[in-house]
């Protein structure tokens, strides 16, 4: 007898017949490498990572690990350049910022990117992430001293986005963890936490960053007993889950100390800290719960949060994926699938038509924002928008 | 994390729970270890001998057509088997025959259904019995993963081209009378079915495929949006590992995702399911309940857990959790004041509730009236 609940779950197969799907590129195929490497499939490529079919097996199968896993071990092709460029998200980051204005305007403009669709094969109808000016961390680093002043401190693992493309979420948590008399410090240097690097074929290097994140993480949590906070959903989802599972690299002193923001804020909330909300505050929030999040499990703390807040018309959305994964949308091989994945949530969103999408993903931000009217928020930039 | 009452199983059961308690205007949670047995549903209430009205209510609100009618279904191998409450995907005839000649449809290089074993079937029972294999380009597609041309993928495709099944169809038909389909159609609106049915001037017959049931997943897709609009927390992909339990008062669950952010509640149901979901796990010295420690009713010597005739009836089908009455949990003897067992962990502990999907949905009823009778508002 057969199972296959993991197939009716799989975003990629519903729209990509090249891709095995979950089953046969996951248990089923390992049976076969296992025996012979030469069993191995190039197609496991089309693997999102999204991790629904782990979401849905009733036999607690890892099977998105599995295939990742696989892919590490398997795949001894380079990865081509465009992969790594899409996957290098802290030194693209890095490379950029200075520049912003110039990159910002010259990734817009129709002819570059006529130019990276021709030559490195990135989608020319992807909308292209802005870049930042000024990083988040020059921007705490000059607000350090009044941060250290507050009683109680976290650590923030902001992630590549944070830093170089949207500054403003981070700033959000400090105002929102401030309210609740909560200092923010940084992490003694952080790195990429690697999940794009995982499915780009770059696990050396998303090693070599998990090696530092864990001994960064393990400065601030175990020597300092600090909490480590993460506004994204995926970075918290790599973080806790795939340094040990796909890096081997053990996280299980600092795993526990790692949470996501809205947790963290939540579970303040419980224990009978307060939020001083504005009058008149209306707004109406279509929450959608990001594929890593759902794997997570967190989705309710995001959830609870909003609906907490007075004034929110609430709806959420019946899970989908939305169909970017990390990098994945923006090739050009699976521009296609990308957005045929999504339209059961744009049209979901579209029927709900919400002031704000809530959502605690970045990529997922791009998505949404790219394919619907619609503008997507961080829970904590509502969070931080609602309150006094 | 406090709500009125906690559901551990996210299946049939659980979910019936959940929506008839956010009705009852209390806060719930369902704890659901993946997906669950309704992706393997038959589409029929075997059990329930009368028309429960709460049931077609319940399932009306979460756009599920369910009818009655005192009859037989179709089985995939071209018996016949009694019936009364089914999804409307299901057939109920009134007899266990087709009076004149029957059309068996199937589609090339589908491997979940079976015409020619059907044809077989009801040719053994004296009918007159003729299959097609269609050939649909929107398959071709599919069919580039060969190991992928299953029931889901199949109703997918369909759900955006039955139009052209049903013109395939009409080409195809001589004389017959009946024309047997597989149930792939309407994976996302049922409302597909009737204009099949109408489209074909035949009475036009859905018969089961293997696992999955896309019957079966569109009522769980339905119920589980349902119960999250009427506000209802749901943790799929999630499983509870432990649980606090004090004189005999269950005060709060830890799950694997939620680690030390413990769910409390002031009534817990479980919903767990049987052996595939292992809300009941079997070794060598015995079958025990795994979150609980619950006492399970089953013969103590391994050896009467099974018949050798594998088609018989097994006993161990039987075990179960053993509860009281009002559907209390048992656990060294005595009930645990606020756990309620549901659903197939039941086993067929108690038959009054009958069978399968019966069981599930009356045993969720009995428990709700129970929680909503001991603790009014």
């Amino acid at each position: 007898m057969k199972c296959t609940v993991c197939t009716v779950y799989c975003p990629v197969l519903q729209v990509n017949p090249l891709y095995p799907g979950p089953k046969q590129a996951g248990p089923d195929g390992e049976r076969l490498r296992l025996k012979d490497p030469a069993f191995f499939n190039y197609a496991l490529k089309y693997c999102m990572n999204c991790k629904r079919c782990e979401v849905a097996c009733p036999s607690g199968v890892e099977v998105a690990d599995l295939i990742q896993a696989a892919r590490i071990r398997y795949d001894k092709k380079p990865p081509k350049l465009r992969d790594r460029l899409l996957a290098s998200t802290d030194f693209m980051g890095s490379v950029a910022r200075p520049f912003a204005p110039i990159v910002n305007t010259v990734t817009g403009l129709g002819v570059a990117k006529a130019a990276m669709d021709g030559v490195l094969k990135i989608d020319h109808r992807r909308t292209f992430p802005k870049y930042s000016g000024k990083s988040f961390e020059a921007w705490l680093k000059r607000h350090a001293r009044a941060q250290a002043a507050f009683p109680e401190q976290v650590a923030y693992f902001h992630g590549c986005y944070v830093n170089y493309n949207y500054p403003q979420l981070g700033k959000d948590l400090v105002k929102v963890l401030n309210a609740l008399g909560v200092g923010v410090q940084l992490l003694d240097k952080e790195k990429c936490c690697g999940v794009a690097l995982i499915t780009n074929g770059m696990s050396k290097q998303a090693a070599k960053n998990a090696r530092h994140n864990v001994a960064a993480l393990r400065k601030a949590a175990v020597d300092g007993g600090l909490k480590v906070v993460s506004t994204s959903s995926s970075c918290t989802m790599t973080l806790r889950n795939e340094y040990p599972a796909l890096l081997g690299v053990d996280n299980a002193d600092v795993r526990d100390a790692v949470t996501l923001a809205t947790r963290f804020v939540f579970e303040k909330l419980e224990q009978g800290a307060k939020l001083r909300f504005k009058a008149g505050y209306r707004k109406k929030i279509a929450y959608h719960v990001p594929c890593h999040m759902e794997r997570l499990g967190w989705g309710v703390f995001s959830e609870k949060l909003l609906r907490m807040i007075p004034g929110v018309e609430f709806t959420l959305l019946d899970s989908a994926c939305c169909g970017i994964a990390g990098t994945y949308g923006f090739k050009k091989e699976n521009y296609e699938a990308s957005q045929a994945i999504g339209e059961v949530l744009f049209n979901r969103i579209r029927a709900a038509n919400p002031d704000v999408v809530a959502c605690d993903c970045e990529t997922c931000k791009w998505q949404i924002e790219m394919s619907t009217d619609y503008p997507v928020m961080n829970p904590i930039s509502i969070l931080a928008e609602a309150i006094e | 994390m406090r709500f009125d009452s906690v559901i551990i199983g996210g299946g049939l059961a659980g979910l019936t729970a959940g929506i008839s308690l956010q009705q009852g205007g209390r806060s719930t949670a369902i704890v659901s270890t993946g997906q669950n047995a309704l992706h393997f549903f038959s589409g029929c209430f075997e059990s329930l001998q009368e028309p429960p009205q709460r049931l077609l209510d319940l399932f009306a609100g979460a756009g599920i057509r369910v009818h009655y009618e005192e009859g037989v279904r179709l089985m995939p191998l071209g018996t016949f088997r009694p019936a009364a409450l089914a999804l409307e995907d299901i057939d109920l005839l009134p007899a266990p025959c087709f009076a004149g000649k029957v059309l068996v449809v199937g589609f090339s290089g589908f491997q979940d259904f079976f015409p020619g074993f059907l044809a077989d079937g009801l040719a053994k029972q004296g009918m007159a019995c003729r299959t097609v294999q269609l050939e649909l380009p929107e398959l071709e597609k599919i069919r580039l993963s060969p190991s992928e041309v299953r029931s889901v993928q199949v109703a997918r495709t369909l759900d955006r081209s039955w139009g052209r099944v049903v013109r395939e169809v009409v080409r195809l038909l001589e004389d017959e009378d009946a024309v047997v389909l597989p149930q792939v159609f309407g994976l996302q609106d049922a409302s597909v079915l009737k204009y099949i049915r109408e489209g074909i001037p035949a009475r036009v017959v859905f018969a089961g495929t293997l696992p999955p049931s896309v019957p079966g997943i569109r009522t769980q897709m339905l119920l589980k949006r349902c119960y999250e609009e009427l506000g209802g927390t749901f943790l799929g992909g999630d499983e509870v590992v432990s649980a606090h339990v004090h004189e005999g008062v269950v005060h709060s669950v830890a799950t694997r995702n939620l680690d030390s952010h413990r769910l409390e509640a002031g009534s817990f149901l479980l919903a767990s399911g049987a052996y595939f979901s292992k809300g009941l796990t079997a070794n060598p010295f015995g079958i025990t309940e795994p979150v609980f420690g619950l006492d399970v009713e089953q013969a103590a010597d391994r050896g009467d857990w099974y018949d050798p005739d594998f088609a018989a009836d097994q006993p161990y089908l039987q075990f179960g959790v053993r509860t009281d009455a009002a559907l209390h949990a048992l656990r060294d003897g005595r009930p645990l004041a606020n756990l309620y067992a549901i659903g197939s962990i039941l086993g067929a502990t108690r038959p009054e509730f009958g069978s399968g999907a019966g069981l599930a949905v009356r045993s969720a009823f009995a428990a709700v009236d129970q929680i909503l009778k001991e603790n009014a508002l």
